[in-house]
């Protein structure tokens, strides 16, 4: 579903991405570790199209598609999701509006007719129940005096109801308590299925205890330096991320 | 300068028109009253930007064009049914629906008020030779000549006057149109608002013309609150983008009293709105709330005035721009607290979208101080679309345009979901869903 070739990307002169390779199959669920300033958040920025990041060597393939020449919003219409490590605050737009407006351009995009204000409504009320949250936040401006749970919550919401192929979670776990980090996690988990796949971007393991993956990697450096499967986690909880650096530079003496 | 005596001379020569008209008795009241307004005209003339009330806002345009006054029930150019929008054809509530200067009995409706209010014509008043007494009071002429200006030329507006006690639930609609053929017209329009001890009523005021329309709207409007009045007051700028549209509003409040002012400026070409409020007595609470939307080559100038003149008053202000293509905006807020009005509490915020690089804001607090007890504050922002709003927007799938206008709309909604009357907020709502300046298209 997702290929990264050879990305390299850059900020001002700070070259931040210097090559990420990565596969991503539908219905896999792969984790993306790594230390801070290792590149974590541009890599999730970059799929979702921010223009801050400028790309200078590379291709991401979205089922088939050349994801780099797309607009945010035609990436998002393609079934790309990001959520943001820190949702923005939208006064004055309720949740239900914002939504509405966004449903309706994904449906049109994918040739389907625009659902009125009822089956809006039963389509928001149905998303709510599986995830647990009350009917207030719809009428909530968009995360405005939430919480940092809340906040989070909100883009779990968010993806439910838009039904992305790829989900891309940037950070989703950090600040949380773990009442919150659990509700999100499930929230995710009921997400889950055959034709749709996670890019779970987190510091810590602990999410992963609830969010299990199929893959882990290790980002350092702007490079993914090591892959495998649950465990690739744990270790890395037990032994921080100092023995990747050391594992690395032996390699570079051998 | 010749020109200024020219225009000048026009206007004297306009007011020796209207006295014939009027045929008023030399000497009476209400004569006297014009005559001492056209002197003090004539004495202050136009005000030119050396003057500090008047710095950002040039009125030459307005003194290049020879207004006429319209002729005695000069009919609408254009069918009324096409200026009016939809929200106040859906609006409940009495009207009074004034057309170039007069009154329309058969568009206007005062049916089913509680006894002892009135709700009338000034015109028709002023034809019994009964002037309502404290017309002229509030408003003062000595200082804003436009305000001398209407004084003397006033002949029409609407006289609301509430007895003790009453509460009024639907909102009652003044509505000036002016859409003549041929030369420009010039209307002064002169409201009078008194509401008795205890009253409660909402009054809202619109003003449309046909677009593409040269004429020059001059209204001044008096409100008083005696004790426990409480008074909302709606103004609905829609003016051609052609029209000149100057407009004073003077609110005077007594003891336990409570004022709000909803002022949405949509239209016109050269706009001075001015909104000044007396908090004459201990106890009594202004809210001002604004919205202007600027486009084309509009210019909009909003001046506000609160006098803190006793104790334990309170105000809170919230004005909103929102500025494209080339306009540009004034805002100037002057909150004024006298020697004596302690435990006044007054909160001042001006905030600025500008949608283009060439549109323009002058934001002015001015806070004058003389009392020690006191908690005053202000901020003004000015600032362009939120990129990271924005982004977050598309990101959902909302296209660039969309998420603009979403995003113009939210700061637009912050006033606009205080408004009461149910019909304008929804209308409003949508018209800024619909377009990012909500105004009207200027034909350039």
């Amino acid at each position: 579903m997702l290929t990264i070739f050879n990305l390299h990307a850059r900020v001002g002169d700070n070259e931040i991405l210097k090559g990420v390779n990565l596969k991503v199959r539908a219905g896999e669920v792969h984790a993306i570790m790594g230390p801070n300033g290792s590149g974590k958040s541009t890599l999730a920025g970059v799929l979702a199209g921010r223009d801050v990041f400028e790309v200078t060597e590379g291709d991401v393939l979205f089922d088939g598609k050349n994801l780099l020449e797309m607009d945010p919003e035609e990436r998002a219409r393609e079934g790309v999701f990001l959520a943001f490590q820190y949702p923005v605050e939208i006064p004055g737009v309720s949740n239900t509006y914002f939504l509405k407006a966004a449903v309706n351009a994904i449906r049109k995009h994918r040739g389907l007719e625009e659902l009125d204000a009822m089956d809006f409504m039963n389509l928001m009320k149905e998303k709510l129940k599986i995830l647990h949250i009350d009917e207030d936040l719809l009428k909530r401006p968009v995360n405005e005096g939430f919480s940092g749970g809340e906040k989070k919550r909100n883009e779990i919401f968010q993806m439910a109801v838009l039904e992305p192929r790829l989900c891309i979670l940037d950070e989703t776990d950090s600040g949380l308590d773990i009442d919150a980090l659990r509700t999100v996690a499930d929230g995710v988990n009921a997400l889950r299925s055959p034709d749709r796949a996670f890019l779970v971007i987190t510091h810590y393991q602990r999410l992963l205890n609830y969010i299990v993956p199929d893959k882990v990697h290790v980002l350092f450096d702007g490079r993914i330096v090591k892959s495998g499967g649950k465990e690739l986690a744990l270790e890395l909880e037990s032994k921080g991320y100092g023995w990747i650096e050391e594992e690395l530079a032996h390699a570079a003496r051998a | 300068m010749t020109g200024v005596i020219d225009i000048k001379e026009t206007y004297f020569s306009r007011f020796s028109e209207l006295e014939r008209a009027l045929g008023e008795r030399e000497g009476s009241p209400l004569h006297r009253l014009r005559q001492l307004a056209i002197e003090r005209f004539a004495e202050l003339g136009f005000p030119t930007t050396d003057d500090e009330e008047w710095r950002f806002t040039n009125v030459a345009p307005l003194a290049q064009v020879s207004f006429r006054l319209p002729a005695a029930n000069e009919p609408p150019a254009v069918e009324l049914k096409q200026l009016l929008p939809s929200w106040l054809q859906a609006a409940a509530g009495p009207r009074l629906v004034f057309v170039n200067g007069r009154m329309i009995p058969t568009w206007s409706n005062t049916d089913g008020l509680p006894p002892g209010v009135v709700v009338t014509s000034l015109g028709q008043r002023l034809a019994t030779g009964a002037v309502p007494a404290p017309l002229g009071r509030y408003a003062d002429f000595d200082v804003h000549p436009f305000v001398a200006l209407n004084t003397a030329f006033f002949r029409e507006g609407a006289v609301v006057a509430l007895p003790k006690g009453c509460v009024l639930t639907d909102p009652i609609h003044l509505v000036w149109i002016s859409a003549a053929a041929g030369e420009p017209i010039m209307t002064h329009p002169r409201h009078l608002i008194l509401a008795g001890v205890q009253t409660q009523a909402r009054i809202v005021e619109s003003y449309f013309g046909p677009e593409g329309a040269v004429y020059f709207t001059n209204a001044v409007t008096e409100v008083v609150l005696e004790e426990s009045a409480i008074v909302e007051h709606t103004k609905v700028q829609q003016e051609s983008t052609e029209a000149f549209h100057l407009a004073a509003v003077q609110v005077h409040q007594d003891r336990d009293s409570r004022f709000t002012s909803h002022a949405i400026a949509l239209g016109g070409g050269l706009v001075r709105n001015d909104i000044n409020v007396i908090l004459d007595a201990p106890g009594t609470e202004a809210t001002l709330n604004g919205l202007y939307v600027g486009t084309g080559r509009q210019l909009i100038d909003n001046h506000t005035r609160i006098d803190h003149a006793r104790p334990h008053g309170a105000s809170h202000e919230l004005y909103k721009g929102i500025l494209d293509g080339q306009a540009r905006g004034v805002f100037n807020g002057k909150i004024y607290v006298h020697p004596g009005a302690q435990k006044t509490d007054a909160k001042q915020t001006n905030k600025t979208l500008l949608l283009s690089d060439e549109a323009q804001i002058n934001s002015k607090p001015q806070l004058e101080i003389y009392a020690d007890d006191v908690k005053c504050t202000h901020g003004a922002t000015i600032g362009q679309v939120a990129e990271d709003m924005l982004f977050y927007l598309r990101t959902r799938g909302i296209g660039q345009d969309e998420a603009r206008r979403l995003l113009t709309f939210a700061f637009a909604n912050e006033v606009l979901e205080r408004l009461s009357v149910e019909p304008l907020r929804a209308w409003l709502e949508a018209r800024f869903l619909q377009s990012p300046t909500a105004g009207r298209e200027t034909h350039r």
